[in-house]
């Protein structure tokens, strides 16, 4: 059976398999270069005309109707003597009678054929993937059963945080569904987003009531006759009457490949669209172009450009590849991404964040030249970027302005007083307190106001949350010209310029809840921060979240990753803890099983009254430690900002000059305490009288026995500056001494800075400070104490046993070399 | 590293912590290879040109790491050293196919690259 009528046969026959947006778009570009050409026949799956498949998510949402996606009517079809053969896909291609055939057996003849098969949804084989209620994002039938399932309201899933899988998950939710997004990676829409705009997206999903678990693998679809639920790999379940899994696309080169045409990921095409078969072409989502293949639809009007010129014989360069841009189709929600914006190379970066309009600018440039960019919440700038991007410009010129955007471009200056300067008395500076320009100014001058301190003290400007005190040391200065010289705010580190406080201050005041949180809201102006920032606010994180905050080992020192201390030659050092000091022939004799099994060099006592194995190979630790835990041991923490060791002398127990139990002290101090995170290392030391054998007085804590009593000490350390201890207070009873000690670590823990030991910090807030807090105000003690005890219950977990039994972080222990050569 | 003569599979690319490294011992040499936060490969010898300290133990920011001893910060993508600090890690060359990372080793490096 042919469909050509003999009229036309004269005509070259142009077979199209396809019926989608590569395939249409390639057929209109011919038409437009050449009407008579080619005598066109269509093949499409789907029972309808064409449509534009990057509206389905206004199509799902509500946001459009069928008919305004269409793309090409039935009456297109047939002014143009298209014959459009839908719902009837071909199955067979016969290159040597050079026929296709299709599902219902007809057979058409082709002079030159043209594939555009698109390409298919992923469909992860989990259990359960064909319950009914699941469904695939791709065709306007998977819309219609997304529809039906929404008119009923309850949960949905949808599988997979990309571009698709958020669409539809935004979809969903306006249609009324409460709506779960599974996604496998750290962060959402990772190709096409950088963790920084990921966290954004994130975060604006959430606050609409779209729940994002990341790192989140499913395990099975649970249902029996449709789906009721997903099964993550971790155990957790989560309800669903809906699933939609939008996990990517696969090219559709199937009927290429059974032909023989050169398949690879995709069907194998040249500039001009030309397969391994002169005769056969193929474009779209179904092809790989030099290595690539594109989910895009930018590339595919560029690749029906290219393909309709050599059909058509007009020369041209051909195809090059494309450089394509994202967003997303979220309606309220500005996301743009372009180019390569993972840097590397001889990239530099531009970082730009607004935190309070929640916007968040990185452009990637090399060679003076735009390579990336990512933009989240004004995208406003993003065509221009791109067009830049493409022109490959140099962008030298405007580098300083290039990230406030094109408004900016002619050369304005970006100099900050000015900017404030220009603002109009009304403008608000102080968002917490409603504070205008002009009150801060007309206080400036009137009252002669010289520092950041005053114009809080007067006008409360910069008062609350403090986001706002650069704006008013812009206007100090503006106001006052040279007479004023800016406080110095000491940063935490080059990535921003917040000082330790205001930012231990500004995660408990914006409920800053991870690292990726500060750097946005805190405007920080690298990245990922640095060797000095992460580890400093990791710390911040876990003080202020005990039990939420979930610990970022990347952002922490080797010897607190891997729970030991390194050596100049790359070993490690393991201590064992021995609580107060005290040991017994079973651990002694652990001790020496493991140094002469592991053939440790050197065993040392230390000064905190541990045993100090030394030189132990970074592969044998978990091996180490598993002999240890098995004779009782735990971590001794000799390697952490955390409390180290209680030293005691014998005390009453044993010693006649003894006035209280030193060793049952310092034991029972140190099972309080042990575990706990500080800024610096923190040593405590307990004497069971007056002549103080255990050193108490150059401690963190000490503790001296008096005839009453206790003597409670703090701030002392050795070192290079030895500060000897001041007098807390006196306590009589040990119940005390734990309380006081627990508060007084609390206090440190809340406001000391990051490796800031108890000694600085006490000599810059004053024995005062802490007295008022610990030892009069008996509530606040309490109170400090309890969120001790609290944020103990999370931290009390032996980092050994973890590692040597449960294989947590097996990758610092392995090396490549090691599994490749198993 | 101008003579490879080898391209030499370490595995996966998930394998590397993001913001961390791992190690491979080649027959002279112990190679530290970096991922950073957006899935940048590099790698360098694992030895501080100051006083051979284990980078890959370091932290990895940005495209940089920081020596575990004594705090230096080197490039990934150069091996120099920043800020006043003067020095350079040696480089080695790796790229990732299919998710999978390969380095280029010398002779000497192949030699009986699983030893240790």
């Amino acid at each position: 059976m042919n469909h050509v009528p003999a009229a036309l046969l004269k005509k070259t026959r142009l077979v199209v398999i396809g019926n989608g947006m590569a395939g249409m778009r390639t057929v209109e570009e011919i038409l437009a270069r050449a009407p008579d050409k080619y005598d066109i026949t269509v093949f499409g799956a789907e029972p309808r005309v064409n449509y534009n498949r990057i509206m389905l998510s206004p199509l799902l949402s509500g946001e459009k109707k069928f008919d305004d996606i269409v793309i090409n009517t039935m009456s297109w079809y047939q002014e143009n003597n298209i014959h459009l053969l839908s719902d009837d896909p071909v199955v067979e291609i016969d290159r040597d009678r050079k026929i296709v055939i299709s599902k219902s057996g007809s057979k058409t003849a082709y002079d030159q054929l043209l594939l555009a098969t698109g390409s298919d949804p992923i469909m992860i084989p989990v259990p359960g993937h064909k319950l009914p209620g699941v469904v695939t994002f791709r065709d306007v039938d998977d819309v219609d059963v997304m529809l039906k399932a929404a008119q009923k309201g309850g949960p949905a899933v949808v599988i997979g945080g990309g571009l698709l899988g958020l669409e539809a998950a935004s979809g969903l939710q306006a249609r009324g569904m409460s709506v779960t997004v599974l996604h496998l990676a750290n962060h959402v829409m990772e190709r096409q987003l950088d963790p920084s705009a990921g966290y954004l997206l994130a975060q604006e999903l959430g606050r609409r009531g779209i729940d994002v678990i990341t790192e989140a693998n499913t395990a099975e679809i649970i249902g029996t006759d449709s789906v009721t639920g997903v099964r993550l790999k971790n155990g957790h379940m989560i309800p669903a009457d809906l699933v939609v899994m939008a996990v990517g696309i696969r090219p559709n080169g199937r009927l290429a490949a059974d032909a023989g045409i050169a398949v690879e990921r995709g069907i194998v095409v040249d500039d001009v669209m030309t397969t391994s078969d002169p005769d056969i072409f193929a474009v779209g989502e179904c092809v790989q172009h030099r290595g690539q293949c594109y989910g895009l639809v930018a590339p595919l009007f560029e690749m029906a450009k290219s393909c309709a010129d050599h059909l058509t014989e007009i020369e041209t360069g051909g195809y090059a590849g494309s450089v394509t841009s994202t967003k997303l189709k979220v309606t309220g929600v500005d996301v743009f991404s372009a180019g390569d914006f993972s840097g590397g190379g001889e990239t530099e970066e531009i970082v730009f964040r607004d935190a309070g309009r929640g916007v968040y600018k990185r452009i990637v440039l090399e060679d003076g030249r735009i390579k990336g960019a990512v933009l989240y919440g004004d995208t406003s700038d993003g065509a221009w970027y791109f067009q830049l991007m493409k022109d490959g410009q140099d962008v030298t010129d405007l580098r300083d302005t290039l990230a406030f955007g094109q408004a900016f471009a002619g050369g304005a200056t970006a100099n900050p007083f000015d900017a404030v300067a220009a603002l109009p008395d009304d403008a608000e500076i102080c968002g917490c307190n409603g504070i205008c320009k002009g009150t801060i100014v007309s206080a400036i001058t009137e009252k002669g106001l010289t520092s950041l301190e005053e114009v809080k003290g007067h006008t409360k400007a910069s008062a609350s949350c403090g986001s706002c005190s650069g704006l008013v040391e812009n206007l100090l200065a503006a106001t006052l010209g040279g007479d004023y010289e800016a406080a110095a705010i000491k940063p935490v580190c080059p990535c921003t310029d917040h000082d330790h406080d205001s930012v231990r201050r500004l995660i408990i005041a914006k409920t800053l809840k991870s690292m990726p949180a500060v750097m946005q809201e805190l405007e920080w102006k690298s990245s990922d921060g640095c060797h000095i920032c992460r580890p400093a606010l990791n710390y911040y994180l876990l003080a202020a979240w005990p039990g939420e905050y979930v610990d970022h080992a990347a952002s922490r020192f080797i010897n607190e990753r891997v729970h030991a201390n390194i050596q100049k030659d790359g070993t490690y050092s393991v201590v064992p803890r021995m609580w107060g000091g005290l040991t017994n022939p079973r651990e002694l004799r652990a001790i020496a099983d493991v140094a002469d099994k592991f053939d440790i060099p050197t065993v040392k006592v230390t000064g905190g009254q541990r045993i100090d194995l030394l030189g132990v190979k970074k592969e044998d630790l978990p091996a180490v430690w598993a002999d240890l835990n098995a004779a009782g041991m735990v971590s001794g923490h000799a390697y952490g900002k955390s409390l180290r060791t209680v030293k005691s002398c014998v005390g009453q127990e044993w010693c006649r000059f003894g006035t209280q139990m030193s060793m049952g002290m310092a034991v029972e101090l140190e099972q309080m305490t042990w575990g706990s995170w500080m800024p610096h290392k923190f040593k405590m030391a307990v004497s069971g009288c007056p002549r103080n054998c255990a050193e108490a007085t150059i401690k963190d804590f000490g503790v001296v026995a008096t005839d009453g009593g206790w003597d409670l000490h703090v701030g002392g350390n050795g070192g290079i500056h030895v500060r000897a201890t001041e007098l807390l207070c006196k306590v009589t009873t040990g119940d005390e001494v734990k309380e006081y000690c627990g508060a007084f670590i609390q206090l440190y823990r809340e406001e000391a800075r990051y490796l800031e030991r108890t000694a600085p910090w006490i000599e810059r807030v004053g024995l005062k400070h802490v007295q008022e807090r610990v030892v009069d105000d008996t509530q606040n003690r309490v109170a400090l104490f309890a969120r001790f005890l609290e944020s103990q219950k999370t931290a009390q977990i032996d980092p050994w046993a973890e590692r040597a039994s449960q294989g947590v972080d097996s990758h610092e222990f392995k090396s490549l070399s090691l599994i490749a050569a198993e | 590293m101008s003579d490879i003569v080898t391209w030499v599979n370490v595995g996966p690319l998930s394998n590397i912590p993001q913001q961390g490294a791992r190690t491979f011992q080649t027959e002279t040499d112990r190679i530290a290879i970096f991922r950073t936060l957006d899935d940048q490969i590099y790698a360098l010898l694992d030895r501080c040109p100051h006083k051979d300290g284990p980078l890959a133990q370091g932290i990895v920011h940005g495209r940089f790491v920081t020596c575990p001893l004594h705090n230096m910060v080197f490039s990934l993508e150069t091996g120099e050293a920043q800020g006043t600090d003067d020095g350079c890690a040696a480089r080695v060359d790796v790229r990732v196919v299919n998710d999978t990372v390969h380095i280029g080793l010398n002779a000497q490096q192949t030699g009986l690259r699983h030893a240790g």
